[in-house]
């Protein structure tokens, strides 16, 4: 009688026969189904790097690692070199950690120490939503909005106070510029630095904030001498991983940065970043050696974003894995 | 002897007062320093919705005259002839329909089954590369996703909807993997066991048991995956090219809302970057409502 309950509960087992036995009712097919959809995201991480590889073969060929560092890049002439678009991205990514860390930093303090709860989910959520508008959307913003409203008088105003001084605040400056580009990406890696420093404050536990008030600190040297020391690793995960959201940022940095293939001297000068000479110059490029560059620049962009991603993600775990008791 | 007592005591209190002034000091300063540094953290947190409040005002601002009727049911036309408005964009809405939908019936039947997997191995050497592998593959930047799905499919080939809805497919991937992960985590492992003692196979425990129990936490993950790639338009660059004309075939160049609105934002006539404002609001309101909808439906779900 029990049998008979049991297989009415497990129709799959009613017609018992060799091959559904066999197929352990359908669980083998089925873990294979499971192992296959997750082993796919692993075959496109290697598959993203054979791929990009292969594909840039004919560069590799006829230039080697001159190509990583050579300054020029003339399709016409044949003459390839990376440097100004790997300056670029290191240039604008840079400005944009300058303009974003301190801020991200600060507001997920705001939001995880001080904040009233009643506001920390809306704020959080506002803050977020920074990173839900499109790249374009930024892109377009900053050509008719940000430069000329902001970025403009920054510029002008360095030109004219430094630039016979600084060569880094050198002119000429027309708005699209390394700056331009810089300024809108921190606003773009804002929500990514802010939110992760936030949940990596939250998983601080509580015994080392009773403790050190415990000892008569302010708030602020709660802050500054216990948690931010305590969750550095974290932290610098987060800035990390903007770090990478910025060095890979395609629409926004193409709309902004001028596209000049010349090596930039200034921030103020326009230049070209390795995601967007790869967006605009992929039309011009037919096959050949041309298209064989681009495609190598996107290798190197994409072993770039990678290292970063995984040192990045590291840290965050080293993080979130210490401590015992979770707050979030 | 008295006098030196008296004077003895006199620097006494001298020093212990200045010590009260220095500890005075001491406090006052730290005290300031603290509501300064903690006004400052406020302070950071007001500048950082100022662009998200001007991004907002602006683009509704400027793409609010564009949405006419004619904007939603006509397709290209141009600008300098006829009534001058450039016609209308149905043919990006029809094209982001298309590769978005399909995008999303590739990568969320994927992106769930690999999450079963997961969930069920969580602690061994596979399962940890792919979590890993998740989250580095939600960082790989999105041109590189184009560049290699163009190397992978295109070419040769040609620009295909197609391959622009994998390229889309790739980017939703992680997302509704890790999503769907976390949620299987939260079922109660009961369930499961419950289902497998009662004889049933595991897939139809993992399918008919913590599939319909963790629902709402996926829907969650896959709203939030599409809001993350409708407006993604460097994937789409070098797969689905954008084309002007109103097409449903999934072997041809289409058009998409993203590369419309890119194209017309950098285009020199103002009645291009006016449509570029407009389409900029379509795609805005739609994955901010997007993003709400799937927190409110996460936060209520879950308990």
């Amino acid at each position: 009688m029990s049998s008979t309950r049991l297989s009415r509960l497990n129709r799959s087992a009613k017609p018992s026969t060799g091959l559904a036995r066999l197929l352990r009712h359908g669980d083998i097919p089925f873990k294979l189904i499971i192992w296959l959809s997750s082993f796919l995201v692993l075959a496109l991480m290697i598959g993203f790097g054979v791929m990009l590889w292969m594909t840039s073969g004919e560069t590799r060929a006829a230039y080697g690692t001159a190509f990583v560092f050579g300054t020029e890049w003339n399709p016409p002439g044949d003459i390839f070199g990376a440097i100004p678009f790997i300056v670029g991205t290191l240039a604008t990514s840079f400005i944009a950690l300058i303009i974003a860390v301190p801020l991200g930093v600060a507001i997920a303090i705001f939001l995880s120490e001080l904040c009233p709860p009643r506001l920390r989910r809306p704020l959080g959520l506002m803050v977020e939503m920074l990173a839900a508008i499109p790249s374009v959307v930024y892109g377009m913003w900053g050509i008719f909005i940000l430069i000329p409203a902001v970025v403009q008088p920054i510029g002008d105003f360095l030109v004219t106070t430094f630039g016979d001084q600084i060569a880094l605040f050198e002119g000429p400056f027309f708005g699209s510029s390394i700056l331009a580009a810089g300024m809108i990406l921190s606003v773009m890696i804002l929500p990514t630095i802010s939110a992760i420093s936030r949940d990596v404050l939250l998983a601080v536990p509580f015994s080392q904030r009773e403790a050190s008030l415990g000892l008569g600190a302010t708030r602020w040297e709660l802050i500054w001498q216990v948690l931010l020391p305590y969750g550095l690793s974290g932290i610098l995960g987060a800035i990390i991983l903007g770090l990478g959201r910025a060095l890979g940022e395609t629409m926004a940095v193409t709309m902004t940065i001028g596209n000049v293939t010349q090596l930039p001297t200034s921030i103020l000068n326009p230049g070209y970043s390795m995601a967007s000479v790869i967006a605009n110059e992929w039309g011009e490029s037919r096959a050949g050696l041309y298209s064989s560059a681009l495609l190598e620049i996107g290798l190197l962009l994409f072993i770039m974003s990678l290292g970063l991603n995984m040192l990045a993600r590291l840290l965050v775990w080293s993080v979130s894995r210490r401590n015992p008791e979770q707050r979030v | 002897m008295m006098t030196t007592n008296t004077f003895a005591s006199a620097v006494e209190a001298k020093q212990a007062s200045l010590r009260a002034d220095s500890t005075n000091q001491l406090h006052r300063r730290r005290k300031l320093v603290n509501n300064i540094m903690l006004g400052l953290t406020g302070l950071s947190t007001l500048v950082a919705l100022i662009p998200l409040v001007w991004i907002l005002v602006s683009v509704v601002e400027n793409g609010a005259p564009a949405l006419t009727p004619a904007f939603f049911t006509r397709v290209f036309e141009p600008a300098d002839v006829g009534d001058l408005t450039g016609g209308g964009v149905l043919h990006a809405i029809v094209g982001t329909v298309i590769i978005i939908g399909l995008a999303s019936l590739i990568s969320v039947p994927l992106g769930i089954l690999g999450a079963f997997f997961v969930s069920e191995n969580p602690n061994t050497g596979f399962g940890l590369a792919v979590r890993f592998g998740t989250d580095v593959l939600a960082g790989v930047p999105s041109i590189v996703v184009g560049l290699f799905v163009y190397a992978l499919l295109v070419n040769g080939a040609g620009y295909t909807a197609l391959s622009g809805a994998i390229a889309l497919a790739i980017m939703m991937l992680p997302v509704v993997l890790r999503t769907t992960e976390e949620m299987l985590k939260l079922v109660p492992r009961s369930l499961n066991e419950a289902a497998l003692g009662l004889g049933a196979p595991v897939w139809k425990s993992s399918l008919r048991i913590l599939l319909p129990a963790a629902i709402s936490g996926i829907v969650t993950g896959v709203m939030l995956a599409v809001a993350r790639v409708s407006g993604e338009t460097a994937p789409l660059l070098f797969t689905a090219q954008g084309s002007n004309v109103l097409s449903t075939s999934l072997n041809e160049p289409i058009a998409a809302l993203p590369l419309t609105m890119f194209k017309y934002a950098i285009d020199p006539d103002p009645v291009r970057n006016t449509q570029a404002w407009g389409i900029a609001l379509i795609i805005v309101v739609f994955v901010l409502v997007l993003n709400i909808l799937a927190r409110l439906i996460a936060s209520r779900g879950v308990r």
